[in-house]
């Protein structure tokens, strides 16, 4: 079966991703849902999933120093370039000044571990955070959670797309709509890669028009297609104007325009999609937006 | 005019889009005494549309890789074995560099016994700066396609001020980037909103400030004005909300046009120039307090 992949992203954080992922999986009624903003994750919050399954997601390696066998040299501090290594408050009986290992700032690179004259250092696999299948009313949903402090988001995004995909071929599911993380480098990267066809959320302000300019640029470098919608878009009606035209410059389709309005948040209270809000503009352009992605889909 | 002591707050918060950039240009131009702002949302920085004057300086920024000499390389694959990070393959005759998954640790060059990998510097994005009035801005800007935000974010927040304020616009999220962004920060301040997305990152936000020993307290943009769960959730964990910017539509469409909507509203403007005092006080009483003592 030929499974497609719709991927929502926005470069400009808090423009509706989550909301519009929701009421777009909610209109499908029948998909996989896949949240890839690990960072921040929200889409659980208006989906209804019910946990089915939970899993470690184990990534990189971080370094621990024995502190029995640290003699205290310091070579390890002065090699690593992550200022990784700092000085231990607990001395021994002879006084030596130890070091630890600041785990928020360790990429585990291994470095400390080679230049370490006393073995006292090793690299231990490191726990990066967590999976999670549920189930919703549309379908089986993938996602996850960081660990606080935690590095390798492009990994656990590869991690739950690769899942997902894997649950569509599974349960015969053609359709994939994944919520994608904010900005432009690595767990965005990791979101878009491969995808049927992408979606940008924005919002009629400077920041949404400059953030949307670098965000299609990302796109066209990956070669996907992709439509545009702007949120709240009568806030500003001259700004909408203007990055249609943007988009449009870029190759990009318009898939419509979404009014500003307080459902956004009463959804969220609820824990319900948008499109379950009894706002007419709301749902009817939602509606639009739908049926002019189905078309690539 | 009063002056402040180099501190360094950080602006942040776990969800995009709460209004960090916002609040951030809006009080460095409130408080009207000499600032610098480091806008270190490498991925979409937003700070300079504020400034009219456009962005004046731009440097190239980049972060070392390793570049194999073939006259000196034997093959022998000591460099990929020992890179955690597969950013060097090694066969029989050739030998690939793959800079993109490289995180800069040095490793190859030290393990390799020929000396046949040196550090030549691979341009991963700008930084850029600009004044107007008594603020100066100093913004990083990831080139599109990289993925190297956080060594960026490293390179930018080494620009903070020594002898005035430092505000440093932060990155959303609660990962690598942020934690470059906030980490050696003296205080920050986490904007959110009163809904269940923002409840939720900012619950992991003020979970990773814990963890990096930041003093923090809470900005409430867009509130209703009543009892919101970000006011119980504050209560149940003793956090302070300093201030609350009420949710109006003039304000959004302020903020659409580029203006600075906070400094425009007069009550809002004076509860800026009110953050500095309460929170040198907060730093203060940290520094007494046991639990809040900075490493």
């Amino acid at each position: 079966m030929n499974i497609k992949e719709l991927v929502i992203i926005s470069g400009k954080g808090g423009t509706g991703k989550t909301s519009l992922t929701a009421a777009l999986a909610k209109l499908s009624g029948h998909c996989v849902l896949a949240d890839c903003d690990v960072d921040a994750a929200d889409l659980h919050l208006v989906t209804s999933p019910q946990r089915e399954k939970e899993e470690p997601f184990m990534a990189g390696w971080e370094a621990v120093i024995d502190s029995q066998k640290c003699v205290g040299c310091g070579i390890c501090q002065n090699l690593c370039r992550y200022g990784a290594v700092l000085n231990s408050t607990q001395t021994d009986t002879k006084s030596t000044v130890k070091f630890v290992i600041e785990k928020a700032f360790c990429e585990g690179c291994g470095v400390c571990v080679w230049g370490c004259p006393a073995e006292a250092i090793e690299l231990k696999s490191k726990l990066s955070g967590q999976w999670f299948q549920s189930r919703t009313p549309y379908g089986p949903m993938i996602h996850a959670r960081l660990g606080i402090a935690s590095e390798n988001s492009g990994k656990l995004v590869s991690q739950v797309r690769f899942l997902a995909k894997e649950i569509a071929q599974a349960e015969q599911y053609d359709l994939i709509i994944t919520d994608g993380p904010p900005g432009i480098g690595c767990p965005v990267i990791a979101s878009i890669t491969g995808a049927s066809h992408l979606l940008v959320v924005t919002e009629p302000t400077l920041s949404g028009a400059h953030d949307l300019e670098r965000v299609l640029k990302l796109a066209a470098h990956f070669q996907l297609s992709v439509s545009v919608c702007i949120n709240k878009w009568d806030l500003n009606p001259e700004q909408t104007g203007l990055i249609e035209n943007q988009a449009l410059n870029h190759k990009a389709k318009l898939a419509g325009r979404i009014p500003y309005d307080p459902v956004f948040s009463e959804a969220q209270v609820k824990g319900i999609s948008v499109s379950e809000m009894d706002s007419i503009p709301v749902k009817e352009a939602v509606d639009h937006i739908w049926s002019h992605l189905k078309s690539y889909l | 005019m009063m002056n402040y002591p180099p501190l360094q707050i950080a602006i942040a918060s776990g969800k995009g889009g709460t209004g960090k950039t916002t609040l951030a240009v809006n009080l460095a131009f409130a408080l009207e005494v000499p600032v610098r702002l480091l806008d270190c949302d490498v991925e979409e920085p937003n700070a300079h549309l504020y400034f009219y004057a456009g962005l004046k300086e731009s440097v190239p920024v980049s972060v070392q890789v390793p570049e194999i000499d073939f006259a000196l390389c034997q093959f022998c694959g000591d460099c990929s074995r020992f890179c955690r990070f597969n950013a060097l393959a090694v066969g029989k005759k050739t030998a690939l560099v793959f800079k993109e998954l490289c995180h800069n640790c040095g490793g190859c060059k030290l393990v390799c016994p020929h000396q046949a990998i040196r550090e030549v510097p691979w341009v991963i994005g700008k930084k850029e700066i600009v004044s107007q009035d008594s603020v100066e801005l100093i913004q990083g800007c990831l080139d599109i396609g990289r993925v190297q935000a956080s060594p960026l974010i490293r390179i930018i927040r080494k620009e903070a001020s020594k002898d005035k304020l430092t505000l440093i616009d932060c990155p959303p999220g609660t990962t690598c980037p942020m934690i470059a962004a906030v980490e050696g920060s003296d205080y920050a301040l986490l904007v959110t909103e009163p809904t269940p997305f923002g409840l939720n990152d900012l619950k992991l936000a003020v979970e990773t400030l814990r963890v990096l020993k930041i003093p923090f307290g809470i900005i409430l943009n867009r509130s209703q004005g009543k009892d919101s769960i970000i006011h119980s959730y504050c209560r149940e964990e003793g956090i302070n909300i300093l201030m609350e910017i009420p949710d109006r539509r003039q304000i959004a469409e302020a903020c659409s046009r580029g203006e600075l909507a906070f400094c425009q509203d007069e009550e809002i403007r004076s509860q800026l120039r009110e953050l500095l005092p309460t929170i040198m006080m907060q730093i203060n009483f940290s520094m007494v307090s046991p639990e809040g003592v900075r490493p």
